[in-house]
């Protein structure tokens, strides 16, 4: 059985809701970064994942063929039709917060795009292989930032304890496979989510406990956001994001 | 930042086959800290294939008062210079 | 240190400076200078940095609402490169024995200043062009003077920051063209942007140099290559044809070419604004130092941090070799 234009497209347009969301959040940090350097470097990643977005919404709009650009999708669509997953749009919260969300989201990015380099797809493939290298780069600087502030000071671990422990429930949602995924999957297209969550676990443990903190119990799990139920806190991101697209529809830019 | 964070000297290699340059400095905690920040701030428009970093104060540089001894003696060794050797037309492509 | 030196060297050494000043060489870090052309440079090339690092704030504050995504990621280059050309600054600040954290503490205590620009609000897209397309302009009139600086350090800062913004001031005309090209609405906004931000950039150069309070001797020196007016003048002669390009109108209605002095003869700044916003009362001055003070103190647990890890990890090295 072949899978439809129309699947792919969704697919491509949830993982660049997934970009578009966590570089717009990290490119609110812009001139408020712990110090230069660090300013500078988190606005490369921020770069990297909104370029991301419009590879996957590019695509999209390509297989839509109905007039849709990577802005359509990013800009006029509400609440209730981003498909993101939910850790990538909660709120920046303090640096630890941030850098800890970041690490999550790396590993897991990075065993994601290796395995969609292997898509039949080529596009997607495509975009996978650049997203890989990115990847790599954006884990070794979390990865040292775990070390650093959890094996810092009092504060410092204090802080990232509490980043972990507030994140964690969102993780399981990553490794949650929908019908639509399901179906990409077994055509080759698109990655099994669910077998990346042991590797996921282990490497992250080892993380934690290098960087002297807690593994949570994993009590407690969220989700929704492929179904487009979200925390409250997209809605807000968006009326910031669309505000001249939703004030001027319809313009050039 | 600068109360803890210790001052780096950056150098880029921009093409295979050129030596690296001096670019600026950097602060950072640690010399792998140090090459990040370098990559993210001094290639941010892929200058560079390759870079070092070093510790500012891990260098030793000559200082002005030392000209005179220093470089001062090299002015009367034209003879290492090839100008300095005047040879026939046909073979001063030497 | 120079008290130490008999005067007649001093003076000697002096010459010596102005000889090597005279005959177009750089100064570079280590050698002599005299304490007033140190103090010069670190107070011109910390206010340059502090204004890079200050102007990532008007234009930041339009990063989440970019209206493409192609113009995010244009002005959070943008922005970032603000940052950096920060970055490379105090690096040539620091050559001359000044460090980052002094610097920043000085910007905080308010001795300090930065590029009076920003302290206007960026009120609506148009603004983005305009700060590109205008204050970026300004920037660079200046700062293509000042790759012909006298210090060495500071000179091949402003080589690597020129290079890096011949893409700003184009990206901010771009986003005034395609708004002149749009709707009615578009193109007011373009025009309200030029309105307000015209004269403000025309007033980034600087006081009228006969009453310059630094110009006379940093030109001796060479630390600044032309002279504010002379700045301003190219300045307007090169602004006035883009704007006509794309049909904005400058606004100055004194603003006539001037076939005799192939200049544009134009209008008089608001000397009176410009002193207002230089000593605090612009509509932003209290919030864009705020920002920076508040989140230098926001950090201050990080940078904490990973000093602490350095210091265990040198710690566990310590005991591993014992």
């Amino acid at each position: 059985m072949t899978v439809s234009k129309d699947t792919i497209k969704r697919y491509s347009i949830r993982l660049g809701d997934d970009a578009v969301v966590l570089g717009h959040r990290l490119s609110e940090w812009c001139s408020s970064g712990p110090f230069l350097e660090e300013d500078l470097a988190l606005t490369n990643v921020a770069l990297d994942f909104i370029g991301r977005a419009r590879m996957f919404y590019g695509y999209a709009a390509e297989l839509a063929d109905d007039g849709s650009t990577e802005d359509t999708y990013a800009y006029t669509r509400d609440n209730r039709e981003f498909t993101n997953l939910l850790i990538h749009e909660l709120k920046n919260g303090d640096f630890a917060f941030t850098m800890a969300r970041q690490y999550f989201i790396d590993v897991y990015s990075l065993a994601y795009m290796e395995a969609l380099q292997n898509s039949s797809d080529e596009t997607l493939a495509a975009v996978a292989d650049k997203a890989v290298k990115e990847s790599r780069y954006h884990l070794r600087r979390s990865h040292d930032w775990m070390l650093r502030l959890g094996d810092g000071t009092e504060e410092s671990r204090s802080r990232m304890q509490r980043a972990v422990d507030d994140l964690w429930g969102y993780t399981p949602e990553m490794f949650e496979m929908d019908a639509l995924e399901q179906e990409l999957a077994d055509a080759g297209i698109g990655v099994d989510a669910a077998a990346l969550r042991d590797d996921w676990e282990q490497t992250v443990h080892a993380t934690l406990v290098e960087a002297t903190l807690e593994v949570p119990e994993g009590d407690w799990a969220v989700n929704g956001g492929r179904q487009g139920m979200h925390t409250e806190a997209l809605g807000h991101m968006l009326s910031d994001m669309q505000f001249v697209q939703r004030a001027y529809p319809g313009l050039q830019w | 930042m600068s109360e803890h964070m210790k001052l780096y000297e950056v150098f880029i290699r921009s093409r295979r086959g050129l030596d690296h340059k001096h670019v600026g400095s950097l602060h950072a905690e640690d010399p792998q800290q140090a090459l990040e920040y370098a990559r993210d701030i001094y290639t941010r428009r892929s200058e560079g294939v390759s870079i070092w970093v070093v510790n500012s104060s891990d260098i030793t540089a000559s200082q002005e008062g030392d000209c005179e001894s220093f470089y001062d003696p090299h002015d009367d060794k034209p003879y290492r210079h090839a100008t300095h050797y005047q040879l026939p037309e046909a073979v001063n492509n030497m | 240190m120079s008290q130490d030196v008999p005067q007649a060297e001093l003076d000697e050494l002096e010459a010596q400076f102005q000889a090597r000043i005279d005959a177009e060489e750089k100064i570079e870090p280590k050698d002599w200078m005299p304490e007033a052309y140190r103090k010069n440079l670190v107070r011109q090339i910390s206010q340059h940095a502090h204004s890079e690092v200050i102007g990532m704030q008007p234009e930041g504050n339009w990063i989440t609402r970019a209206p493409t995504l192609h113009r995010k990621c244009i002005l959070l280059a943008k922005v970032q490169d603000e940052g950096g050309h920060g970055l490379y600054l105090y690096s040539a600040t620091e050559t001359l024995g000044t460090s980052r954290e002094e610097l920043v503490q000085a910007l905080h205590d308010g001795v300090a200043k930065y590029a009076s620009i920003f302290n206007y609000p960026a009120l609506t897209w148009a603004d983005i062009g305009a700060i590109g397309w205008l204050v970026d302009g300004a920037a660079i009139v200046n700062q293509v003077s000042l790759q012909r600086t006298s210090y060495g350090p500071y000179s091949r800062g402003m080589i690597r920051i020129c290079k890096e913004e011949s893409f700003h001031q184009r990206q901010g005309y771009h986003i005034m063209m395609t708004l002149m090209q749009g709707s009615e609405e578009q193109r007011a906004m373009a025009q309200d942007a030029l309105d307000r931000f015209w004269w403000p950039s025309m007033m980034m150069f600087g006081p009228h140099d006969a009453e310059s309070a630094h110009s006379a001797r940093s030109m001796k020196w060479k630390i600044k290559r032309q002279s504010n007016d002379e700045l301003r003048q190219k300045f307007v002669d090169q602004s006035v044809a883009q704007a006509e390009e794309i049909g904005l109108k400058i606004p100055d209605p004194e603003l006539k070419w001037n076939e005799e002095r192939g200049h544009y003869d134009f209008g008089e700044i608001d000397w009176e604004e410009f002193s207002r916003v230089v000593s605090g009362n612009g509509p932003c001055n209290r919030q864009r130092l705020q920002h920076h003070i508040r989140v230098h103190e926001e950090g201050q647990w990080v940078r904490d941090a990973i000093a602490a890890h350095e210091e265990k990890k040198r710690q566990r090295a310590g005991k591993a070799a014992a």
